[in-house]
């Protein structure tokens, strides 16, 4: 397929900032099954810092807006083409070694209930088998509802619940996942999701899990699949605040709101 | 210079300063003590309190003035921030953090002052007697500024160290002048009696510049002299003009040093000039109280104006 | 090992060692009250200059001063010599060892340690993974915590590859003797340390990012004058001439690193860091943390700016991959160790754990992640039931602790209220790693003040000593 983003962010402080700092990982990755076509991404007023590649093969790019700021969009626009790799992640070169996304953080901290549901998959032998089961354990688990959890949500809290979004259900299945000895991580990216006619939000998130002599597999609890062409995979991290595409600081003594418009479309081939 | 060392240094300085005035206040209050009490409107040490600012403060803590108490505040007490004790923590604790911006002898005498300060707070009230408080206080004052004006690299730290004492003085010399109509001198029909002479000597003693006064004008002390000597001499030490002149001296140090010009320079110029361009007569017409206050104001929109451009870091 | 006696260094068999014969003059010429008198003015010497810190960042009050023990712990030219070729090997080792897991992970690969003391260990930093710091250095000063049970035997208690601290004592406490006992100085040749800063701003200036085209500014970042050893950061950035920053005198825009100075925005080279990874850059590690530099990791990653100790250098100062170091110098240096490692049990291992659990009273027992001397115990003097709530905690969560024999560390004369004894002493050394590998010759000795104790943490009544170095 081939995909357009039109992501738009907007940050207002109620007293202007004394500077903003911002880090992003706003690149489609580099791999099999996504090509980029264009892609830029723009800050208003901003001076573009060090950019790198991290570990994980993501694109990191700084910015800086010198203050006094009261007002700065980011926004994202491009065209991808995509191909459907049954959600596996191929040609994408990264260092990190898989057994660092064993490591739990406060958004994926194990209780008894993710232990009792990373249990159910105790007699499957295949990790593959394991991660499919676990990926589907976490989509009968939890209904998708929006506005049940908020970003500060833990896996063990919206399991509890049995309600949340994307980002619930990849922090549920991550949990599992590590619990069941599989490294598994967070990917933010896009999804052009109008196709199948259910509201969801374009900005999407899924789950990686690492199984041995494949490498890194997406799934996606919330739409119970593996990411295909329609999936634009942005980056990675242990949780979605360490994979998050854009973080900011912004120092001032006010307070911050946040604009979002997110579109994702296909174009007609 | 980090404009945070900058910032430490300069607020050494106006600790430093207003711990002295405070001596200097507690000295005078000791002093009209002495005296038969001319007046009996109010207790000359519940006066002090307001010269000082303080009278808030101390109220909520031990509600009637008792001279004891009164001095246990102004010089010992650590919930007191214009305390001695305060003032003088607060210029080491601003000192130990740019401890590598100051000479050995600098820190020595801070330091020391700050030691004997504690060794002075473990001794029983009753074996300190107010007159060597207060000498030992303009003792460690002036060490402190002697070894700052005899080993400090003439740099621009040196500048904002002296910054903050000018700007500090200006402002207690204002003040103290400000609250002698409103406080010291408790009625209005007191002006120009005996009484309000009494209370204008008063205030040349907080400023220390009593007998320089004398040698500088002689006969009898009226509000008049008393208002050119504190405001518009130059050879006052405290007097406004003198002040800030110190100031326009280190700003424009400053200005030559970066080698750029700067905003704060401006507006000192400006007040500057203002003070040499009237005279005590106009001060007297415009209103002794209206001149200070807008006198109180503009030095600080200057120190607000330093912050912005030398302190904050923001300088661009 | 000596098993019972402690190896004494300056007596032994009852005839003084060469290094300390002049001493032996010096303290029968010390009358008691003489010896008191020089205490006490070191003592108002210290007081006077402020240096009343915790050594190693343990805490307790600010104001308090670490004993200084005026009898000094001295090594010949030839003792050194070994000291000094064992230091900097074991500083390249743990430098390589940091290169590399960072990068392809060859030692993990080659299966020469467990990936899981590596990259499941919570001082590994995946943010810096695939990132080669300047020169291939992420331990720029390494602190190598040495004991002694014989006149050839030394051992690595522990590495520091953080930003281990406590340099200042060791320029502190020779001045101090110099001044007060400068014939002592005339009549031995000791070896000076005070090139220590002017070497350590050499290291860091080494390390500028290849980006850095002039003449580097070094900073140090100090997480600010409420911190237990504020006063060695400012005393080693006066030396070194160098600004005492906190996070918030710094700030990012664009490429680089600023500090906010009263001539507008000054860039930073190289950080000489004394905070936690942790607090660093809240983008990056804790965006709840008000302290640090937001955008610093990626102005580091993107070779902006050079910080020292990289970030993530934690991992190789582990006690668990402490065990590990001698294998280190055998796969990246091809050579022996030579200096030894303390024998140590995993009680992560279910055998360690067995022989631990079954020889408390003769071990000491140390929390992988511990440090200052608290969370530990040593088994041989500890009352039972002290050993049985420890047991209860190793048992509680194993993976925590290590074991190692409670060694004969040795003693040197110190002086006590009654007169000279011998007291437990340990060294650290600094070992500087930039363009080039240094050593000062010298170190902090610390001293167990307590008859008897092994202890020798300043949180535990602990004091220091001058060392010397004997020049050939």
């Amino acid at each position: 397929m081939i995909l357009t983003v039109d992501h738009v962010t907007c940050y207002r402080y109620v007293r202007p900032a004394r500077a903003l700092v911002q880090s992003h990982r706003l690149m489609p990755s580099s791999c099999a099954g996504q090509r980029v076509v264009d892609w830029t991404v723009t800050v208003s007023d901003g001076i573009a810092g060090g950019a790198f590649r991290d570990g994980a093969g993501d694109w990191i790019q700084g910015w800086t807006v010198p203050g006094p700021v009261s007002e700065v969009t980011v926004s994202v626009k491009g065209t991808v083409e995509t191909s459907d790799q049954a959600g596996v992640l191929r040609g994408h070169r990264e260092l990190t070694p898989a057994e660092c996304y064993l490591q739990s953080t406060t958004a994926t901290k194990p209780d008894s209930a993710l232990a009792a549901l990373a249990g159910q998959g105790q007699a499957v032998a295949e990790p593959l088998d394991l991660a499919h089961l676990l990926s589907d354990l976490v989509a009968d688990a939890i209904q998708y509802q929006p506005g049940a959890t908020t970003p500060a949500t833990t896996a063990a809290e919206a399991l509890a619940l049995g309600r949340g979004v994307c980002q619930d259900h990849a922090h549920v299945l991550i949990a599992a996942a590590r619990l069941a000895g599989l490294p598994a991580r967070y990917v933010s990216g896009y999804l052009f999701a109008t196709a199948d006619g259910r509201d969801h939000d374009a900005a999407h998130a899924w789950a990686e899990v690492h199984v041995r002599g494949l490498g890194w597999v997406g799934f996606d609890p919330a739409n119970r699949c593996c990411p295909d062409d329609r999936y634009i995979r942005l980056g990675s991290g242990l949780d979605a605040q360490d994979a998050a595409p854009i973080r900011g600081i912004a120092r001032g003594p006010g307070g911050e709101r946040l604009e979002v418009q997110v579109a994702v479309q296909a174009v007609q081939q | 210079m980090l404009s945070r060392t900058a910032d430490n240094l300069y607020w050494i300085a106006r600790y430093m300063e207003r711990a002295e005035t405070m001596a200097r206040l507690l000295e005078v209050g000791a002093r009209m003590s002495l005296l038969p009490s001319a007046h009996g409107y109010r207790n000359e040490w519940d006066s002090l309190l307001h010269a000082s600012g303080t009278a808030g403060g101390y109220a909520q803590k031990y509600g009637q003035a008792h001279q004891r108490d009164i001095e246990s505040y102004l010089f010992f007490d650590q919930d007191n921030p214009s305390s001695v004790a305060s003032c003088l923590a607060k210029a080491r604790e601003n000192a130990r953090i740019v401890r590598t911006a100051l000479t050995a002898q600098v820190w020595d005498a801070i330091n020391t002052a700050f030691q004997e300060l504690r060794a002075l707070e473990k001794t029983p009230r009753d074996r300190l007697d107010l007159a060597r408080l207060i000498d030992w206080t303009m003792k460690q004052a002036a060490v402190i500024r002697g070894s700052i004006d005899t080993t400090q690299l003439r740099n621009d730290g040196w500048d904002f160290l002296n910054l903050g004492y000018y700007l500090e003085r200006s402002d207690n010399t204002a003040r103290l002048m400000d609250v002698k109509y409103y406080v010291l001198l408790p009625r209005v029909e007191f002006v120009g009696s005996g009484m309000d002479n009494y209370q204008w000597a008063t205030l040349l003693r907080a400023t220390s510049a009593h007998r320089a006064f004398h040698w500088a004008y002689g006969g009898e002390v009226t509000a008049r002299k008393i208002a050119d000597f504190l405001i518009l001499n130059p050879q006052c030490p405290r007097s406004l003009t003198s002040c800030i002149d110190g100031v326009c001296t280190h700003l424009n140090r400053l200005e030559r040093a970066y080698g750029r010009a700067s905003r704060p320079h401006e507006v000192a110029v400006r007040i500057a000039a203002e003070l040499q361009r009237l005279s005590v007569d106009d001060i007297i017409e415009e209103g002794l109280h209206e001149f200070l206050s807008r006198f109180i104001l503009e030095a600080a929109n200057l120190s607000g104006v330093i912050f912005e451009t030398y302190l904050s870091g923001d300088l661009r | 090992m000596a098993a019972n006696g402690y190896f004494n260094e300056m007596f032994e068999k009852g005839r003084v060692r060469p290094p300390y014969r002049q001493l032996e003059d010096w303290t029968r010429s010390m009358p008691a009250e003489l010896r008191e008198m020089k205490q006490a003015e070191a003592e108002a010497l210290f007081r006077r200059i402020g240096i009343t810190f915790a050594v190693y960042g343990e805490g307790g009050d600010p104001d308090r001063l670490i004993p200084f023990d005026m009898f000094p712990r001295v090594f010949t030219a030839r003792e050194w010599a070994r000291l000094e070729r064992g230091i900097k090997q074991r500083a390249r080792a743990l430098n390589a060892f940091l290169v590399d897991v960072y990068g392809r992970g060859e030692i993990v690969r080659a299966g020469r340690i467990p990936g899981r003391l590596v990259y499941r260990n919570a001082a590994y930093e995946k943010a810096v993974v695939g990132f080669v710091p300047p020169k291939g250095v992420y331990s720029h000063v390494v602190g190598i915590d040495l004991v002694r049970t014989g006149p050839d035997e030394f051992f690595v208690l522990e590495d520091n590859c953080r930003t281990p601290s406590g340099v200042s004592y060791m320029l502190e406490n020779r001045e101090i003797m110099m001044r007060m006992f400068p014939e002592l100085f005339r009549e031995n040749r000791i070896e000076p340390v005070d090139s220590y800063p002017e070497k350590l701003r050499r290291t860091l200036a080494s390390v500028a990012p290849a980006k850095c085209e002039r003449d580097p500014t070094v900073v140090l970042l100090t997480p600010g004058h409420f911190n237990s050893a504020y006063y060695e950061h400012s005393f080693l950035a006066d030396l070194m001439g160098v600004e005492l920053v906190e996070g918030a005198d710094l700030f990012v825009e664009g490429e680089y690193v600023y500090m906010r100075t009263t001539e507008g925005p000054k860039r930073v080279d190289v950080i000489y860091r004394r905070i936690d990874d942790a607090f660093i850059d809240p983008l990056c590690f804790r965006p709840d943390s008000m302290l640090g530099v937001p955008g610093l990791m990626d102005v580091y990653r993107s070779g902006g700016v050079t910080i020292c100790s990289a970030p993530g250098a934690g991992v190789a100062d582990d006690k668990a991959v402490y065990t590990y170091v001698p294998e280190m110098i055998r796969f990246y240096l091809g050579e022996e160790p030579l200096l030894n490692n303390v024998p140590t049990w995993q009680c992560a291992k279910a055998d360690d754990l067995a022989h631990v659990l079954a020889h408390l009273p003769d071990l000491v027992v140390k929390e992988v992640h511990g440090s200052g001397g608290y969370g530990m115990l040593v088994g041989p003097k500890s009352s039972s039931e002290q050993i049985a709530a420890f047991r209860a905690r190793i048992e509680a969560d194993p993976g925590n602790y290590i074991a190692q024999p409670t060694l004969a560390l040795s003693t040197t004369p110190t002086f006590v209220n009654e007169g000279i004894a011998p007291r437990h002493v340990d060294l650290r050394p600094y070992c500087l790693v930039g363009e080039r590998v240094e050593l000062v010759p010298g170190g902090l000795t610390r001293v167990a003040l307590t008859e008897g104790s092994l202890v020798v943490n300043s949180s535990q009544g602990g004091g220091v000593k001058d060392t010397w170095v004997l020049a050939e």
